[in-house]
């Protein structure tokens, strides 16, 4: 029997690629934490605004301190907490550059809460971005201030007492109620749809400070399996089912400004 | 320019304006405040960045993000803001950028109290911080020299990209002279190739205090090393004075150094045969002169507003030549020139 060999042209067309502002470099991320892909999507969305040229990074202490390596940007270093003030310091020197902090949760809310909070007071027209994990991450996992009620950490072995350790801190809700900022969301990246909503409200959280709109967060919840003792895919399924009960995702403060950005896209 | 009657702190915050500081960030603190009230009103009238921030943790860094862009940033501060610091200054140190650093010093430890005193000696000439480093100290004993030291750590923190002190005390800050101001300074730098502008047509810069490898870090450390050897070869300096044929030399910094010299002028009087070294450089110390001098003088006494912090490296300048003996006032009294000329003129009578 011959063999009927059909020759069908097929001509290539590029469809996804890694985003130009987004390191070749392999991650030191363990697998299944959702660093990599928050980065990917700050990434993107820096690529989609063209300004990967005008853009510098602060990267302070823990998981996040790689940021400055990940994305190719102009970036620093900064000591634990105070990325929001070295931030400042660029940005009061070249106000028409993007600025933006990548911190982690132990890093803003407990040891760079004043930072945070006078950067959010004073308007200033940075962008952070939050990633919260509910532990600290780089020192192998223990109670940060986002840690649940009664979760199991390496400092909390019988689970988070909040008699004693207080209720966790939600950062969002927090800063959205100080006078000086713009934009504040809160994200998630454990499906299609919390992927989209993220990306959207890092570019709204970015195009508000081009337009000088004041200070912006968007807070991710995102996953630490190593840490957690999950697989990946359970814990992303443990920030749908357990973490977003107590931090509820969405746009958490919309000033004026910002509405009326994004009504004109 | 004419003399006029100054301030000390205003004199440093005119100076700095004047040598071309781009960006001030500081916070209040007893007995330097006037320097931040006078940058709050100078700063703005020029164009320039002033900035109130809230905590002597934040103003420390956002020198360090204002620095990273190439610009001139300073802050000032005292002891205890100072100690504040400590964490941001080690980080500036291995990331080759310059700042300039005033600490107009105060009693302590503690809250201590506002009077003068030069107990933050081994704090700032130590590096102060986590991690080998130094800064460049520069101690003035009048108000015009801390007007021209703190021009000169402009210059110095700029061409070495690292962390320029000035150390002055609350005599300095508060005392009032007739002093010089130099001219205002063109500006016209550019921004230098290191800094973060924004990556335009170049590949990204980073500026990192971070080397997650050993072999990096390591690397990271000799190169700083390497350059502290330079500023320890060229940046020296200090004041002799009768030095030559001194059998008893009297080494002394700042506001004391001044002090010991009518101590030793009087002693002079009495027929003794003492000098004076005062180190302008705290760091780098003038080990070589200290060395020189002792090595013909029968005694040394060092005199400072501490407890003793500045003998050490005496000590170890004059390595044995000559007895080291020490006299000091901690916690904000101030030594009178009579009571260094009782001990020079007891160590006279010493065989």
């Amino acid at each position: 029997m011959d063999e009927q060999i059909a020759v069908v042209n097929v001509q290539e067309q590029l469809v996804y690629a890694r985003p130009r502002a987004l390191t070749e470099e392999t991650t030191n991320y363990c697998p299944g934490c959702t660093h990599g892909l928050i980065n990917k999507l700050i990434a993107e969305v820096i690529d989609e605004l063209g300004i990967q040229e005008n853009t510098i990074s602060v990267s302070p202490v823990g998981c996040s301190v790689f940021f400055y390596r990940y994305l190719v940007l102009d970036g620093v270093v900064a000591p634990h907490g105070r990325a929001p003030a070295v931030a400042i310091g660029i940005k009061r020197m070249l106000p028409d550059r993007v600025v933006i902090t990548y911190q982690g949760d132990g890093d803003m809310a407990a040891i760079g809460m004043s930072e945070v909070v006078w950067a959010a007071m004073r308007g200033e027209n940075i962008t952070a971005f939050f990633v919260n994990n509910a532990n600290y991450g780089m020192t192998g996992g223990q109670m940060a201030p986002t840690t649940l009620a009664g979760q199991v950490t390496t400092t909390t072995p019988e689970g988070r007492d909040v008699e004693t350790m207080g209720m966790p801190t939600r950062m969002a809700e927090l800063i959205a109620g100080l006078p000086g900022s713009a934009y504040v969301a809160r994200c998630s990246t454990y499906d299609a749809r919390t992927i989209r909503d993220a990306r959207n409200a890092i570019r709204l959280a970015l195009r508000a400070q081009m337009a000088e709109a004041g200070f912006t967060m968007v807070e991710f919840l995102s996953a630490c399996p190593t840490n957690w003792g999950l697989s990946p895919q359970g814990a992303l399924q443990w920030i749908k089912d357990t973490m977003v009960a107590y931090y509820p995702l969405g746009e958490i403060k919309v000033s004026e400004a910002v509405q009326r950005l994004k009504t004109k896209r | 320019m004419a003399k006029e009657l100054l301030k000390g702190n205003i004199a440093i915050a005119e100076a700095a304006l004047r040598a071309g500081v781009d960006a001030y960030f500081g916070y209040p603190i007893t007995p330097q405040t006037e320097l931040l009230e006078h940058m709050s009103r100078r700063m703005p009238e020029l164009g320039r960045v002033f900035l109130q921030a809230e905590s002597e943790i934040a103003a420390i860094n956002m020198v360090y993000g204002a620095a990273c862009t190439g610009a001139w940033a300073m802050t000032s501060s005292s002891g205890p803001g100072i100690s504040l610091m400590q964490e941001g200054l080690s980080y500036i140190a291995l990331s080759d950028v310059p700042a300039v650093v005033v600490d107009i010093m105060r009693g302590g430890p503690g809250l201590g109290n506002i009077q003068p005193s030069q107990a933050d000696y081994n704090q700032l000439t130590r590096g102060g911080g986590h991690g080998d480093y130094r800064c460049i100290v520069l101690a003035p004993a009048t108000v015009q020299e801390a007007i021209d030291l703190t021009v000169l750590a402009f210059d110095l923190a700029d061409k070495y990209r690292t962390v320029a002190i000035l150390a002055g005390d609350g005599l300095i800050g508060q005392m009032m002279e007739p002093a010089q101001l130099p001219p205002m300074r063109e500006r016209s730098r550019t921004r230098p190739p290191w800094a973060l502008t924004g990556a335009r047509g170049r590949p990204p810069n980073s500026i990192a205090a971070f080397g997650l490898e050993a072999e990096t870090l390591e690397a990271m450390n000799w190169r700083l090393q390497a350059k502290l050897q330079r500023i320890r070869q060229t940046e020296v300096r200090c004041e002799t004075w009768l030095v030559d044929d001194a059998e008893i030399l009297v080494v002394a910094f700042g506001s004391v150094g001044r002090i010991a010299k009518t101590a030793v002028r009087e002693a002079r009087a009495h027929g003794i045969r003492v000098g004076l070294i005062r180190p302008i450089t705290l760091w780098p110390f003038p080990y070589k002169p200290i060395e020189q001098a002792a090595a013909h003088a029968r005694a040394v006494l060092v005199v400072e507003m501490n407890t003793g912090q500045m003998v050490d490296d005496v000590r170890m300048a004059v390595c044995g030549q000559a007895p080291v003996y020490f006299h000091g006032r901690p916690g904000g009294s101030v030594p009178v020139p009579e009571e260094i000329l009782e001990r020079i003129v007891e160590l006279s009578k010493e065989d």
